[in-house]
Parts: C-alpha cells; structure tokens; sequence
C-alpha cells in the first residue's frame, strides 16, 4: 500500500523512490535575525507590549512576592475551583503550600478521568512555561503525564507562571531546541502547546470575540528573578 | 467530485453572487481587513521577501523529495504508536476511517475544520454510517446547522452570513433565545459544543504541517477546538492531504509563521499545537488511539507538470483576499470548496476540466495573488498555463468567449465588416444606452454589462474622426 503510493510520486517525478536526503542548509535565514543579541530584559519588554495585542494581562512580580501575586490574580478572576499540573516547580519557587489549598486540584495521573471532569468544573488553570516567546507572547508547554493537556483549555481563565529566563527571542528558538532533545535521544512530548492569549474567533462577520472553546481570559505572571 | 459545490451553473452562481448585497459587502470589508493586517503583519518583519523566499525554497524541496519525507513520517508515526493509511482515492480514504469509526461502536463524531475532509466529503460518508458528525470550528458548526450551507473562504468558512442570519438560525435550530451580538451567539455556541467534546467517541481533524522527522502533526487554530478534539475522545484520525508536510519542527516554525501572518495577520494564532503520536503511557488526557490517514486524491497527478507549484499552498487564503474577482462574486460562485485564485488554479486539476473549465477565466490576470502569496505560488502564471490547456488541448474554451470571439474574428477580419460593424453599432445599441452609457445590455454584452456599464459606441467612428482631422 505504502509502497505503491510513494512508488506513485517517485514516478511521477521522474526517478526512483529516495531512501535518503540530506536536510539541505537554506539559502535564507531571516527567522535567526529576529531581536538578535536583546538582553533579558529587551526581550521581556517585546513581550509586554505584545500581550497588549492579544487580550492578554502580564503581571510583573520576584519570587518574594509570588505567592501573593498568584492570590491576588486569582482573586482578580473570581476564585476558585483551581487546577494545576503536578509540577516539581511549585516547589522550587516556594509555592509548596499552595499545593495544599483547599481550591486547588493537583493533576494526578492515577486518578484518570476525575481529573478531566476537574478540568472542565475548574474556573482557573495554571500551568508553567517551559519556553515563552516574546515576539508572538506565546507560552510552550512540554505537557506529560504529571500535565494533562485539558488544564489549559477547559478551564474558564488560563494562567501561565512564566520564570523571566525562559523568555526567548521567538519560536525559531522553541523549534531548535525541541530538536536538539531529540538528538539527544529525549522522547517529544505527546502534545506540545504553544499558547498564545485567550482562545478567539472572528468567524461572525469578522467580529472578533474573545473566548469561545478555550479559555475566555488569560493572565501571564513573569518571575523577574529566575 | 465532493469537492465541488453544487449550485447550479457557473454564470448562475457568478449571477446570484453579484446580487447578493450582504455578501459582496462582507467580502470587500473581510478582505480589505485581513489584507491590511497581512501586510501590516509582514511590514513589521522588515524582510518579508525573504521569508518568502524561505517559505517557497522548503516548499520546493519537501516538494520535490516528497516520497522520503512521506516515508520518513510513516515510520515515526509507527515508532511512537500510531497507524498510518496511504490512501490513493477519496473512497479509499473514506473506507479506512468508516473501518476504524465502526470497529469502535461510535456514534458521535467532534471535528475541527479540515478542507481535505471537504473535499473527500468525508462527513457523509460517516453519516451513512449512522454516526452523527459535528463540526466544532465556530464558522464551520454554523454552516453545518444551517442545513450543510457550503463554506464561501476557506480560512473564514461562514463569511457570507450576517449575523441576524446566524442568530434566525440558532433560533430556528438550537432553541437559541439571545440577540444578534457575536458575543452572545459565541457563547451559546461553546455550551452547546463543550457537551459534545465531553461525550464524543472519536475525534478528527485535519493537519496543517505534519514533521517528518518526529512523526508529528501540527494543528493551528484561534478557538481552541482541535485541542479539545484531540483531548477528550478516545480515538483521534487525522487526516492530511499528502502535501501537508515538513522536514523537521524548524521548517514547521517557518511555515506556520508564514501561515498565521498571511491568513489572519497574526504573529502566531492563539493555538498551535504539535501532536506526537496517541498519549503516552500514564497520560490521563489525549486519544488512546491514533491514526493517521495521508490521502493522495489526485494529487500525484501534478506533480511532475508545470502545475507542481500549486502544491506548495500552505491554505492561508491570502490570496483570496486580495483577488477583485472574488470580491464581487464570492466563494460560492467558484463551485467548489476551494475558492479565489488557489481555487480557480487548485479546483479544474483536482475536479477536471468538464465541472470548472470556467475558472481559470475568472480572474483578471492582475497578478495580486501572486504577490500575496508567502510561498511565491505563480498563481496567475498558472490560471494562464490553465487557459493554454483548456482552448489548446481541450479544444473547450467557455463557449460565451468561444462565441464572442468567432464573432469578433469575423467582424475584424473582414475590413467591409468591420466597417459596418462599427457603423452601426451606435444604431444597434441605441435602445440600451442611458447617458452614453449600456447599463443592461443585449445578446454577448449581456454577460459584461451583468456586473458593470459598458461605454457606448462613439456617434462618430475613430476613423471618420481621423479623416475629417486630417481635411481641416
């Protein structure tokens, strides 16, 4: 069957089936010169101004100030129920007793499909940003088994906790170094999410409405000192 | 073909196209908008002819090695549990997904918007089966509860309707009690849908980019949808038209890039997502299942001729955006799913010359598809090379040109003839003409004057003139 479609195409273009090409060097690169050589702090200021664009609030805070800042944005969206992914971060920035709220669902592979219907009655989620691209304002989840896919979409407000280092010029990074995971023989996540604001359609007479299938407001919290 | 529309006659449709007040008007104020976002999108980039040429070099090359990165895709897929089917026909393809819907006993079916599952009118044939089908893209679910009424742009699929049109509908169809706001209409769509994804056996989509060298496919949407369709139910088949394919995740970065930026003028859409075979052990969400249907459909047929550029498309209807034909009589008048230049050029290799040997004239050759276009497609070049098939090889130019110019071949061919022609033309059209100009005019001037005034022939003949001149 294989065979004889590939088969099909080699014909079609005139030779026999390739079982090898070399991946050739393009003659262009302009996606490598995009906010080449910008500090930290440049690229962070290119992902302010680029959440004005897409219905999406950045907060500012240090790791001090985190656990306050995660209250009061969640505050701000109306409370809980509140889900989150089984993450080793929460931890590491001091938000252990977070994991231990009342309002707070932990993602937890063993429990299987309670944590979906956890999603779906959950009015927040929050998720940690593995790569964040400043050029489009977009957050790159490296989802597992510990980071259900539904935490970011079925809940009604999507939050990103976004650590300032992993803030990079635009997704030509992401794509580079997913590939050197794989040559270093890391398995790719089955989902990779690259999320960029609230969900949106301009379906109706191209009349732009924010929140249709995925979250209806989104609120991006960027670490400075981390 | 199920590609195609059936709406009667091309100048039938092209007529009830140009009177379609509502429509015309949504369709100047859609492109004027998605082409101003486009180039103001690729103006922030400063070197947009570059990234062209990016765009068309990767394109041109996966293109032309198209069976190694098809191979390459198929083992990767494998490798991490899936399954892939080669499918040669649209039938073929709609076998295997009948095959896989019913070894899992399912009834209910989510989708996210697909133009290859259009095109193989994949949705009827599961509905044969008893299964009922829902589209979950927000234009698309309103054609679909709109009794199947066909999509008229391929990014922005329910651009011919107004609102009030949308919400007699939801009214009508969905017990829908709200107003006419997009927001409002919004909403009762999203409750309606959230329940579906929840309960749905067998989720489907189509593939922007599938990448070769992880077996992934790439799903790029603003709702959300395609995820949810890809999370909840059991069972995900994908399915791609054989094209839609990069080497690595670099190119994919590259081209989706070029895609969002063309189409909708954004960065990057709210959702792209990058799918590696079905949930990996100890994942609570994502399919249990996956399979991976790569549908040739005649395809192959262009590769190799002077047609193989076209193949390059990337689906970002930019130029449909900026095409002047298509602004006044819409994506319905084409017949086909695939509307505007991409349509005119795609629709007659895919669906034959006999159902849309008309298309390649519908276009005015201005060539600002072309430009638009972020894969360097020649676009206009191709509709050209199409006419040169249809009148050279065919022997089947549109018989209303075919007429008119015999007509004109003989009137100028023969100088007494075209003496007299020309004078007595102004007699001729005498009846038809308001203030110098034919606003309704008869017999081969019917079909120009449908859609705009034709000036009146001159009382005085350039020649009389020239030769009174030269006399004073």
């Amino acid at each position: 069957m294989m065979e004889a479609f590939l088969q099909r195409i080699a014909s079609r273009l005139g030779r026999d089936v390739r079982t090898s090409v070399e991946r050739p060097q393009w003659k262009h690169a302009p996606q490598q010169t995009v906010f080449q050589g910008y500090s930290e702090d440049e690229l962070l200021d290119v992902l302010k101004n680029q959440c004005t664009r897409i219905h999406t609030t950045l907060v500012e805070t240090n790791s001090a100030e985190l656990y306050d800042t995660v209250e009061h944005v969640i505050h701000a969206h109306g409370g809980g129920p509140i889900i989150i992914a089984n993450d080793e971060r929460y931890e590491q920035f001091g938000l252990s007793s977070f994991l231990k709220r009342e309002d707070v669902y932990v993602w937890d592979a063993t429990r299987g499909r309670d944590n979906i219907e956890a999603a779906e009655r959950a009015n927040i989620g929050i998720t940690w940003s593995d790569i964040t691209l400043a050029e489009s304002g977009t957050v790159v989840l490296l989802n597992n088994q510990n980071q259900g896919r539904t935490i970011s979409f079925l809940p009604t407000t999507y939050v990103a906790l976004i650590p300032k280092s992993t803030i990079v010029p635009r997704m030509t990074q992401a794509a580079r170094l997913i590939r050197e995971k794989m040559a270093r023989g890391e398995r790719v996540p089955s989902c990779i999410n690259f999320i960029t604001g609230p969900s949106n359609s301009a379906d109706i007479e191209m009349n732009l409405v924010v929140g249709v299938h995925g979250p209806v407001k989104a609120t991006y919290i960027v670490i400075t000192d981390r | 073909m199920a590609m195609k529309i059936n709406m009667g006659e091309f100048h039938e449709r092209v007529e009830k196209g140009i009177h379609n007040t509502f429509m015309r008007g949504a369709v100047a104020g859609a492109q004027e908008r998605l082409r101003t976002r486009r180039l103001e999108a690729a103006e922030e980039l400063g070197n947009w002819e570059e990234w062209r040429a990016l765009g068309e070099e990767i394109r041109q090359h996966t293109l032309e090695n198209l069976d190694y990165y098809l191979m390459q895709l198929s083992e990767n897929v494998k490798k991490r549990g899936g399954h892939v089917f080669f499918a040669q026909t649209a039938e073929e393809a709609n076998d295997y997904i009948c095959r896989v819907v019913a070894s899992k006993q399912a009834k209910k079916i989510v989708k996210s918007k697909s133009m290859v599952t259009e095109e193989i009118h994949m949705n009827a044939a599961l509905e044969k089966l008893g299964c009922e089908v829902i589209e979950t893209d927000l234009g698309e679910y309103i054609l679909q509860v709109d009794d199947h009424d066909p999509p008229s742009h391929i990014v922005a699929p329910a651009l011919h309707k107004n609102k009030e049109q949308i919400r007699d509908v939801f009214q009508e169809k969905l017990a829908y009690t709200k107003t006419e706001k997009p927001e409002e209409l919004a909403l009762h769509a999203r409750h309606m849908l959230r329940h579906e994804y929840m309960t749905a056996d067998v989720g489907i989509t189509g593939c922007n980019f599938a990448i070769a060298e992880s077996g992934s496919i790439t799903l790029v949407t603003n709702e959300g949808n395609a995820d949810l369709v890809t999370a909840l139910p059991k069972t995900q088949i994908t399915v791609m038209g054989m094209e839609r394919i990069v080497p690595t995740f670099e190119e994919m970065e590259v081209l989706v890039s070029l895609l969002t930026r063309s189409a909708v003028g954004q960065k990057l859409t709210s959702y792209i997502t990058v799918l590696t075979g079905p949930r990996d052990k100890g994942e609570v969400d994502g399919p249990e299942e996956f399979h991976l249907v790569i549908v040739d459909n005649g395809r192959s047929d262009i590769l190799g001729t002077e047609f193989q550029p076209v193949l390059q498309c990337i689906r970002c209807a930019a130029c449909v955006n900026v095409c002047p034909v298509y602004r006044h009589i819409g994506g319905h008048s084409y017949g086909s799913i695939y509307s505007g230049p991409i349509g005119a050029v795609l629709s007659p290799l895919l669906g034959g010359y006999d159902d849309y040997k008309e298309l390649p004239y519908a276009s005015t050759l201005c060539a600002a598809c072309t430009e638009a276009c972020p894969v360097k497609i020649p676009l206009h070049e191709l509709l050209l090379k199409h006419r040169q098939t249809i009148v050279e090889r065919e022997g089947k130019a549109p018989i209303s040109e075919k007429l008119a110019m015999k007509a004109f071949g003989l009137g100028a061919a023969s100088s007494l003839l075209y003496k007299l022609g020309s004078k007595v033309a102004p007699t001729a059209v005498h009846p038809f003409t308001v203030n110098d100009r034919i606003s309704k005019g008869p017999g081969p001037l019917k079909a120009w004057t449908d859609i705009r005034e034709f000036p009146a022939p001159e009382k005085e003949r350039f020649r009389d003139w020239l030769k009174q001149r030269g006399n004073e």
